[in-house]
């Protein structure tokens, strides 16, 4: 290799290390901006001012989703397995929501409830036929149809 | 003795009559390849794979979404090797087939966001999202047509080669970023599902058309490339020698009577 090859390619580490190097700065910087969602841990453990918009993730809690009869109004606990937060929400919720799914609720902290203004259903990364979902759940295995990411965890 | 064959057909390929003819030739059979792995891996994905347990028939999309995102990304490393030689060497054919990438990495990355958009109305409740994920993916299609446009503002394409490669290279930053925003963040996007170590979390009755559909953006990809560059090549040497006789048995075909 040439001297001027030479030049040219400590020219291009050069760039790829510098861009490197600033974006790694900006990513640990902005670490908590970049979070889509806090977990109830995060709200348990962390005074959150009231008006505050923020996303909630965790998993629909068996056996808390309360339905009204007469309008869209639902009732349900976001768990991530150490603390629990409950949502209050007024419309039609995704496809993919019912107990143990993962959902993330969008709205205010308000007298310790959630007042969310939207609800997104989050997927897990499992794919699988039916009839294998039924099989593990014949099994008694606890990964079927529950979210299987510890994002949700205390450290999310 | 490898080593030296490799090197000359590399310095034969950096010739623009040479490589032209190369594309000429190889071109068809990629696309070829494309189709035939398309099609068989799109009957596999529609009527052989299962359903999903929880998203039922949406869930087919992925063997659309997930091979051209991966291609969208590895079209970018691909273009930056390129764009690497292009800046140290200066090989003008290597300048040419980065400039041809990006358009087609554009391309994979625009289907990408959509496919995922149409998904996630029904499975998430929203088109879009501004999470980690589909932001880095958007920042990429932002970076393939901020290439294409600062190639396409200089009058001397050798320059805006030169020039969008330095580009190239920049943007390669973004590439891990977009691969591990669903491990370092919390998104609305899921995990990693196929895992090249390790367990993936798919069901085996599912892989099949997944692959066939991936190798389909390999061969896309090579026979894109091939052919545009060598339009690149042939447009930009229009007036040379060699433009004309590779071109001659075409030119002979026109002039004939019909």
């Amino acid at each position: 290799m040439t001297r001027t090859r030479k030049r040219r390619m400590m020219i291009v580490l050069l760039i790829l290390t510098g861009m490197s190097v600033a974006t790694a700065v900006a990513i640990t910087a902005m670490q908590s901006n970049v979070m889509f969602f806090v977990s109830p841990t995060n709200v348990a453990e962390q005074e959150l001012a009231p008006d505050r918009k923020f996303r909630l993730g965790g998993l629909v809690a068996d056996g808390t989703v309360v339905q009204s009869g007469d309008s869209l109004d639902v009732q349900f606990d976001v768990t991530d397995g150490n603390h629990n937060v409950t949502v209050v929400y007024t419309g039609i919720l995704p496809d993919l929501f019912r107990e143990g799914q993962g959902v993330i609720a969008h709205g205010y902290l308000r007298n310790g409830r959630f007042e969310a203004y939207e609800v997104l259903a989050r997927h897990d990364e499992t794919y699988m036929p039916p009839e294998v979902q039924r099989a593990l759940e014949e099994a008694g295995h606890p990964a079927a149809g529950g979210e299987s990411k510890p994002a949700y965890g205390a450290d999310a | 003795m490898i080593w030296s064959t490799l090197k000359l057909w590399f310095h034969k390929l950096g010739s623009p009559p040479i490589f032209s003819v190369f594309a000429r030739r190889v071109a068809p059979w990629l696309w070829a390849a494309f189709f035939a792995c398309t099609l068989y891996g799109v009957y596999l994905a529609l009527y052989v794979a299962p359903p999903d347990y929880q998203q039922s028939d949406s869930a087919r999309i992925l063997y659309i979404h997930v091979p051209a995102a991966w291609q969208a990304m590895l079209a970018y490393v691909i273009m930056a090797v390129l764009a690497a030689i292009a800046l140290i060497w200066r090989i003008r054919t290597a300048e040419i087939m980065a400039m041809a990438a990006a358009p087609i990495g554009a391309a994979l990355t625009l289907i990408c966001l959509v496919t995922g958009s149409l998904w996630g109305k029904p499975m998430w409740g929203t088109w879009w999202e501004w999470d980690a994920r589909l932001t880095s993916m958007l920042v990429l299609l932002f970076i393939y047509v901020g290439i294409m446009a600062l190639y396409a503002a200089y009058d001397d394409p050798r320059k805006g080669a030169r020039v969008a490669s330095v580009l190239v290279i920049a943007g390669l930053v973004n590439l891990p970023i977009i691969h591990f925003s669903v491990e370092w963040w919390t998104t609305l996007h899921q995990g990693q599902t196929i895992r090249i170590f390790g367990e993936s979390k798919m069901d085996p009755s599912m892989i099949p058309p997944l692959i066939w559909t991936t190798l389909g953006t390999k061969f896309l990809f090579g026979a894109a490339l091939l052919d545009r560059a060598r339009n690149l090549l042939l447009a930009q040497d229009q007036h040379k020698a060699w433009v004309r006789r590779e071109l001659a048995p075409a030119l002979d075909d026109r002039k004939q009577p019909a």
